[in-house]
């Protein structure tokens, strides 16, 4: 069977204990989770859990029901390719000589990253994106040398006036 | 006026109707035990011998009524010796509250006596739980936690209360009616239309219905349903009762070791309608071979369930009840003579297949002939369970309480004595050796409030069912699966307080029986069975129907 990339958003109420609950249920159901974030929403009595993953269509449904049942959870939406918009942010730290700084400054430019740290040996740079453009970057800087990085997973948001509470059923 | 968290917790349990908790005091529940002492009128209190007992027994409780089972333990092992129970109870969707007690609220996380994380232990295996930080909080949680559990597919929830929560004082008013359940959502008009044509394509259609058709009552439904369109019924494990043994279309339960007539009926059927039902592996052997010609519909409450264990056709997310009486009214009546000779061949072939002069089955369909109608029927697990489910003559629902899902050795004891609370009736509990074995303790219980149970202990001296794998799987290596202990289970059960019979043929039992089933309290009848028996029919696990095991020569 073909297994597809899927983005999920989930509005859950913003209690202790809430996120173990929901990942306590992969763990259990065997899900594989690529990336999860979590984060306040417009209203601060719930977050906003992004997880993305890849799985059959039949996964995917499985998924979305077991994450309905859960008590905790409001509303669940998938958020597809074409009508969403996906994000992720990277901090990257790169080993940096004056025979190289010149080259990174330039891949930075051309991906219109952000440089927000500078040392004689290293430099640490800021990316935004969807993760096609930020694994390029990550490719492009493996050759300088990778030091340490760190990238948030996935958010994601529809396009258009509605709202995941608001908007259409999830 | 202001009242103490452990007063608003019994005042709570009252107002919400519930009669009977089962449980077992310590250190962080004494305030509660205080006041349901002080509440005896309203509420009555069972003291079992170990709270694995009390959890089994609310969970026989609510099997056998259809109501909430509520159960009490304190914090530590207290809380952890509910697990099994809990787990039993969730696998098999039993409505189920579970309250414990916790150190209090500045201990928590500091590894205090008895101090344990509950509600993280029982995340898995609870619909939901809590941890109840406030005294405000405390009994709006209890209701909450009683509409969860009541609601759509049932199961349990725990309340978990620390101990300064209970000491607190707050206002209470109590609730006029207790909470009712979330009403299910009606059958879709075109859910309905569609499985109007799929029956009417159908020629050789099979309804197959489980434990949500027992939760929902959908027995009559699935006979009506079953007559106007000409079909063949069977049920999973957890299904027994819900219809009567003898109603001619029912072949009563299919899968691994279950009738012969109903799984091949099953694997011939070009139409599979499941009611309340989650194809388990236990169910359909290879799911990718199981029914592979059927086309299949299934209905249940819980929309996770559709589709997840085998590839379906049509799956209504619904109230099962609504939709039958539906499908009922729109469906035309149909007739499958040709289905209906080939069912027969089935039941002919199946008769055949009887072993003659039986020791098991004579001894379980003597039972079903010696017993008053609404005699809760219990069992543990392991052989001596598939032979009850293969051949009891159920003929009121709600009498079959066994342990489906997570198939509990040690189940039977507790769940009988909760099943007689529950239903006032009499309990005929079947187990083995090695089942009763695990929680006999309980024997202790049902002398002291003297439970109208009889226990028939089927006994082999072997854990005749792992045996069984092992004779057929595993070269007739025996590991570790004989018993042979020295126990006297006669002189045992006089030992609790009870009387003990001892039987080797089928003479001996039902003279036993007639004595032990007419005793006020419980009798235990230490019944000798050949350890060499095997539960047959069998598929091997990850098999097919059409390879049944039918004779040890196979």
């Amino acid at each position: 069977m073909n297994k597809s990339k899927f983005v999920i958003a989930v509005y859950v109420e913003n209690k202790y204990g809430v996120l173990t609950r929901v990942t306590s249920m992969f763990t259990r159901r065997g899900f594989n989770i690529d990336s999860l974030t979590v984060g306040e929403t417009e209203d601060p009595n719930y977050s906003r859990i992004t997880i993305s993953l890849s799985g059959t269509n039949s996964e995917l449904q499985q998924l979305v029901s077991q994450l309905k049942k859960l008590y905790n959870v409001r509303k669940v939406e998938v958020i597809s390719a074409e009508s969403g918009i996906r994000r992720e942010l990277l901090l990257i730290k790169i080993r940096s000589t004056s025979e190289t700084r010149r080259e990174i400054r330039e891949v930075t430019e051309v991906f219109r990253a952000k440089i927000i740290d500078y040392s004689a040996e290293a430099m640490c740079i800021e990316i935004t994106g969807d993760t096609n453009k930020i694994d390029a970057f990550i490719d492009n800087m493996k050759p300088f040398g990778i030091i340490e990085m760190c990238r948030t997973g996935i958010v994601a948001i529809e396009r258009g006036a509605g709202s995941l509470v608001n908007g259409k059923e999830g | 006026m202001k009242i103490t968290g452990a007063e608003i917790v019994v005042q709570t349990l009252i107002e919400q109707n519930i009669r009977t908790i089962f449980g077992y005091p310590g250190a962080t529940v004494i305030d509660i035990y205080d006041q349901l002492l002080k509440n005896s009128d309203k509420i009555e209190h069972i003291l079992t011998a170990h709270e694995q007992g009390a959890a089994h027994a609310a969970d026989g409780y609510a099997r056998a009524t259809g109501e909430i089972g509520a159960v009490l333990a304190t914090s530590g092992p207290g809380a952890t010796n509910l697990v099994t129970g809990i787990a039993t109870a969730h696998l098999d969707s039993v409505p189920l509250l579970a309250i414990t007690g916790n150190v209090a609220t500045d201990m928590i996380g500091t590894d205090a006596f008895q101090e344990i994380d509950i509600t993280g232990v029982t995340l898995p295996i609870t619909k939901h739980n809590f941890l109840v930080h406030n005294v405000e909080d405390l009994a709006d949680t209890i209701r909450e936690a009683i509409r969860i559990a009541k609601s759509g597919r049932p199961g349990p929830v725990l309340v978990d209360i620390p101990k300064d929560v209970q000491k607190e004082l707050c206002e209470y008013t109590p609730m006029i009616a207790p909470v009712t359940k979330s009403k299910p959502a009606p059958a879709d008009d075109a859910d309905v239309a569609a499985a109007v044509s799929m029956i009417k394509e159908a020629g050789r259609p099979y309804i197959y219905f489980g434990g949500g058709a027992v939760r929902a009552g959908a027995g009559d439904l699935i006979c009506e349903l079953a007559d106007k369109i000409d079909a063949a019924i069977g049920c999973s494990m957890m299904g027994l009762s819900e219809l009567p043994t003898d109603n001619p279309r029912f072949l009563g339960m299919q899968g691994m070791h279950g009738h012969y007539a109903s799984s091949k009926a099953m694997a011939k059927a070009d139409l599979i309608i499941g009611v309340g039902v989650r194809f388990s592996d236990r169910a359909t052997g290879n799911i990718d071979r199981f029914s592979a010609g059927a086309r299949k519909i299934q209905i249940d409450i819980d929309a996770a369930e559709l589709g997840k264990n085998i590839q379906i056709d049509l799956g209504a997310a619904c109230d099962i009840c609504d939709f039958l009486r539906k499908l009922i009214d729109k469906v035309e009546a149909e007739k499958h003579p040709n289905w209906m000779i080939k069912l027969d061949k089935l039941r002919a072939q199946e008769a055949e297949q009887e072993i003659p002069d039986f020791l098991q089955s004579k001894v379980i369909k003597a039972v079903s002939g010696m017993i008053t109608d609404d005699t809760e029927i219990v069992t543990d697990v392991g052989q001596h369970q598939m032979w009850v489910a293969q051949y009891f003559e159920f003929k009121k629902r709600r009498t079959w309480i066994s342990s489906g899902g997570l198939g509990t050795m040690g189940f039977g004891m507790g769940a009988s004595i909760g099943a007689s609370y529950g239903s006032g009736n009499r309990s005929v509990l079947f187990t083995g050796d090695g089942s009763f074995g695990m929680n006999l303790t309980e024997l202790a219980t049902a002398v002291t409030y003297n439970v109208p149970l009889t226990i028939i202990v089927f006994n082999n001296g072997v854990l005749g069912m792992v045996r069984q794998f092992q004779t057929l799987f595993y070269d007739k290596n025996y590991s570790n699966t004989t018993l042979n202990r020295k126990t006297d289970f006669v002189k045992l059960a006089e030992a609790f307080g009870a009387k003990g019979f001892k039987a080797a043929n089928f003479e001996e039992f039902q003279k036993a029986f007639k004595e032990a089933y007419e005793t006020e309290g419980p009798a235990l009848i230490d019944l000798t069975i050949d350890k060499d028996s095997v539960v047959l029919p069998m598929m091997k696990p990850g098999g097919t129907f059409d390879k049944l095991i039918l004779g040890e020569e196979d």
